[in-house]
């Protein structure tokens, strides 16, 4: 990564005065922040905090009350994110996502979930299917592609030897492999992972550490859905704390985990006391 | 083993037994007044009841022997069979086939190919006209109808109950347009399934927004939507009395089917005048448009689109999550669906020489909707077989008259044939509730392929 260093990031997605009422309540309100384009950027908060309402509305899936999602691709194309329809902003605008609560093709078997995945890309090469069908080889070489590029995948998410097995087969942790895996066939530039570590086990959440660093090196920017801090403070570059739908921090890892807002949000503390450990650590550093 | 001693084996004997009295009575409390009383006109028009003992002890007791005998016999003999399985350490799924099992699809189409020609062998020239036609046409008929809803059901998971529409729309197309147009069935044929896939995107566009339950209801309006346009329409389709003196197939414009035509085929041949070569000949036809459905269909699977249509059945937001347009998705499987079944009809219609809206009602559509789930949602062999037990058993009932002796003379057993129908699909639900075929063939594998278990695959929700 050394022209990594020396070139200034710039920001791949931009999140600004992002607000989403459902009925009378406000999920998020006046929502602002950056993430950086190769970067980890880590979304943490309490439960209920309103990180997925966060990830539906970027995703596309919520229609913002209000707000601007700028995405920016590297060849300088810009997408206003809330305005594309919901398959576009992965079709177009190359941002694909994981669930919280993982959404395989369980039916399908591992190897066919990756290829799904390539659809645009297999669709242009078979010619609308038309050509497909046809068996011109310009279709056959492109599958044979989408294969290759689908074994890549297995192999860094370590699933190769259940490439045949129905998805709905796998463990717990091998399914989250699967969906990130997945997601990153569609050739992303920003991928929003919504709790990939949530239910693992410490192995699983090591190897699943090392698969998403892999994904980062290889140029992808990541945005991250964390509840459990010490997940989030290992592996990310920048993090954001959401509280009832209201940012409290920004900034790094460190900033963030003595910032006294946060160890309130998380411990549960009152809002007097908030300000009496910032006055405390104000004199401290004074 | 040691609980299997003569002892247990008359204990299974006592409860088998009892389980039969018990069943007999339950069967004698639940037919005694359905069966055993019947209400009738006499001449003077009036309502009188007469008593059917004889019936009624009929269905007693095959419900006590019934449950005497699978009490008695078929469990002990399945679980044993079961334990001998466990003990040699053989399991119940077991990848070897027969050579049967390999070579099934090859073994059905060479079948298949010789089938005519083989009932013409065995019940010479006029008595393979009904093996020939009510049996080969009609279960192959609606094999390739539901095939094609199986695209729409089977792969993409639309409940679609109004799919005989596009069988409608198929065979009018070809009885109008040959009537007032003069084209032929070659033209036709292709035209009927494009106008069909037409329909299916247009009724597509405003419907595919709903989704399960919703999609189910309005697809079956639909379905009646186009009957009712077909019975009041009557300055284009004549209404009730429908359009009749439909023309032939042509031997691909070379040959006529038609008596008095010059190039008539049986004269140009030496044949004797017979209507069985013009079925035969309708016969081949739709088994080569049975193999075009499940040609395309098998492509289809293997392509984007068909992966798409699976994708889709399996999660629907997973899809768009993945950039996939589902509404063209959908489209698209509403259309191919669809353009199958424009093909069965304009078949139909020539075939049939006549059209009315009667063989358009839902009571079709949902036939061909069983014949899909009994078959196995998306598997080709599964639905064929499904067809031919459904369908043929239909037509075999007909051929019943021994029943008359049993039921007296007055039985008609057609009028079973539905009562027979649900019987059957629920018998078939309870043992096999993914259908015959239950499970999957991946469409693409690395290593090795193996079939997905059907607790793996979704059914779909609209
Ligand atoms: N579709 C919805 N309709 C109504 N309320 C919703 C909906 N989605 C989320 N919420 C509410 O928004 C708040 C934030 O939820 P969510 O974004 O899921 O939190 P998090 O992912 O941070 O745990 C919660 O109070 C939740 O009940
Ligand atoms: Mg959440």
């Amino acid at each position: 990564m050394a022209t990594g260093t020396t070139m200034t990031k710039d920001a791949i997605l931009k999140v600004e005065h992002l607000s989403m009422k459902f009925g009378g309540l406000m999920a998020i309100n006046d929502f602002s922040f950056e993430a950086k384009r190769g970067e980890i950027t880590a979304l943490i908060g309490p439960n209920g905090a309103g990180k997925t309402t966060v990830f539906n509305c970027i995703t596309g899936f919520y229609k913002p009350t209000m707000g601007m999602i700028t995405l920016s691709r590297e060849n300088g194309n810009e997408f206003l994110l809330e305005r594309l329809r919901d398959f576009e902003i992965n079709k177009v605008a190359g941002v694909s996502r994981t669930f919280q609560n993982i959404r395989l093709f369980s039916g399908l078997t591992v190897l066919e979930n990756l290829l799904v995945a390539q659809h645009n890309v297999l669709m242009k090469a078979s010619g609308f299917t038309v050509l497909g069908l046809l068996g011109l080889p310009a279709y056959k070489t492109a599958a044979k592609e989408a294969i290759d590029k689908a074994r890549y995948w297995l192999e860094l998410a370590d699933l190769i030897d259940r490439a045949d097995d129905p998805a709905g087969d796998l463990s717990y942790g091998a399914q989250r492999r699967l969906e990130i895996a997945r997601a990153m066939c569609t050739g992303p530039e920003l991928l929003c992972l919504d709790e990939p570590a949530a239910g693992l086990n410490p192995k699983e959440s090591l190897t699943l550490n090392t698969l998403l660093r892999t994904i980062r090196d290889g140029g992808t920017s990541l945005l991250l859905i964390e509840h459990d801090m010490s997940v989030v403070m290992e592996i990310s570059d920048h993090v954001v704390v959401l509280e009832y739908g209201q940012k409290i921090s920004d900034g790094t890892p460190d900033h963030v985990k003595n910032d006294p807002k946060v160890i309130a949000a998380y411990l549960g503390v009152e809002d007097d006391e908030v300000e009496a450990i910032e006055e405390k650590l104000d004199e401290g550093t004074v | 083993m040691a609980y299997t001693t003569e002892n247990n084996q008359s204990g299974v004997m006592t409860k088998a037994i009892k389980e039969g009295i018990f069943a007999g009575v339950i069967a004698l409390g639940m037919f005694l007044l359905f069966v055993g009383i019947e209400t009738y006109q006499d001449i003077n028009n009036q309502l009188v009841w007469r008593t059917r003992w004889g019936l009624l002890g009929v269905f007693v007791a095959v419900a006590a022997i019934g449950r005497f005998v699978t009490v008695g016999f078929i469990k002990p003999h399945l679980d044993s069979r079961k334990l001998a399985k466990a003990k040699t350490g053989v399991l119940e799924i077991s990848d070897e086939k027969g050579f049967f099992r390999t070579h099934f699809l090859k073994i059905a189409l060479i079948f298949l190919l010789c089938y005519p020609f083989l009932a013409m062998l065995i019940f010479g020239r006029q008595g393979s006209l009904k093996y020939v036609d009510n049996f080969g046409i009609q279960i192959l008929i609606y094999v390739m109808l539901a095939w094609g809803l199986n695209i729409v059901v089977g792969l993409a998971g639309l409940l679609d109950l109004g799919y005989v529409a596009f069988y409608a729309v198929g065979a009018y197309s070809y009885a109008l347009l040959s009537a007032h147009f003069g084209f032929s069935f070659w033209l036709l044929l292709p035209m009927a399934g494009i106008l069909a896939a037409l329909w299916g995107i247009i009724l597509g566009f405003p419907v595919l927004r709903l989704r399960g339950d919703y999609l189910a209801i309005v697809t079956l309006a639909f379905g009646e939507i186009i009957r009712l346009v077909l019975i009041n329409w009557t300055d284009v389709t004549r209404g009730t009395f429908g359009i009749s003196g439909i023309e032939k197939a042509t031997f691909f414009g070379i040959w006529s089917f038609d008596v008095g035509a010059a190039n008539n085929f049986n004269k140009a041949w030496g044949l004797p005048s017979s209507s069985v070569y013009y079925k035969m000949f309708l016969f081949y036809i739709i088994l080569a448009l049975c193999m075009l459905t499940a040609y395309v269909t098998i492509r289809l699977r293997r392509m984007p689109i068909g992966r798409a249509w699976e994708a889709l059945r399996e999660d629907e937001i997973a899809c768009r999550s993945l950039g996939i347009n589902t509404v063209t998705t959908k489209l698209t499987a509403f259309a191919t669906g669809a353009m199958f079944g424009g093909f069965a009809g304009s078949f139909f219609a020539a075939r049939q020489g006549f059209v009315s809206p009667e063989s358009f009602v839902f009571l079709e559509s949902a036939v061909i909707l069983a014949i899909v789930v009994l078959g196995g949602m998306g598997s080709l062999t599964g639905i064929a077989i499904a067809a031919v037990v459904m369908v043929g058993g239909t037509e075999l009932l007909r051929e019943m008259e021994f029943l008359k002796h049993v039921f007296g003379p007055d039985f008609t057993p057609e009028l079973y044939r539905m009562l027979l129908f649900g019987l059957a699909m629920v018998i078939v639900m309870l043992f096999k509730p993914r259908g015959f075929v239950g499970t999957r063939e991946p469409t693409a594998f690395l290593k090795e392929r193996k079939a997905v278990s059907g607790s793996f695959t979704k059914e779909g929700h609209g």
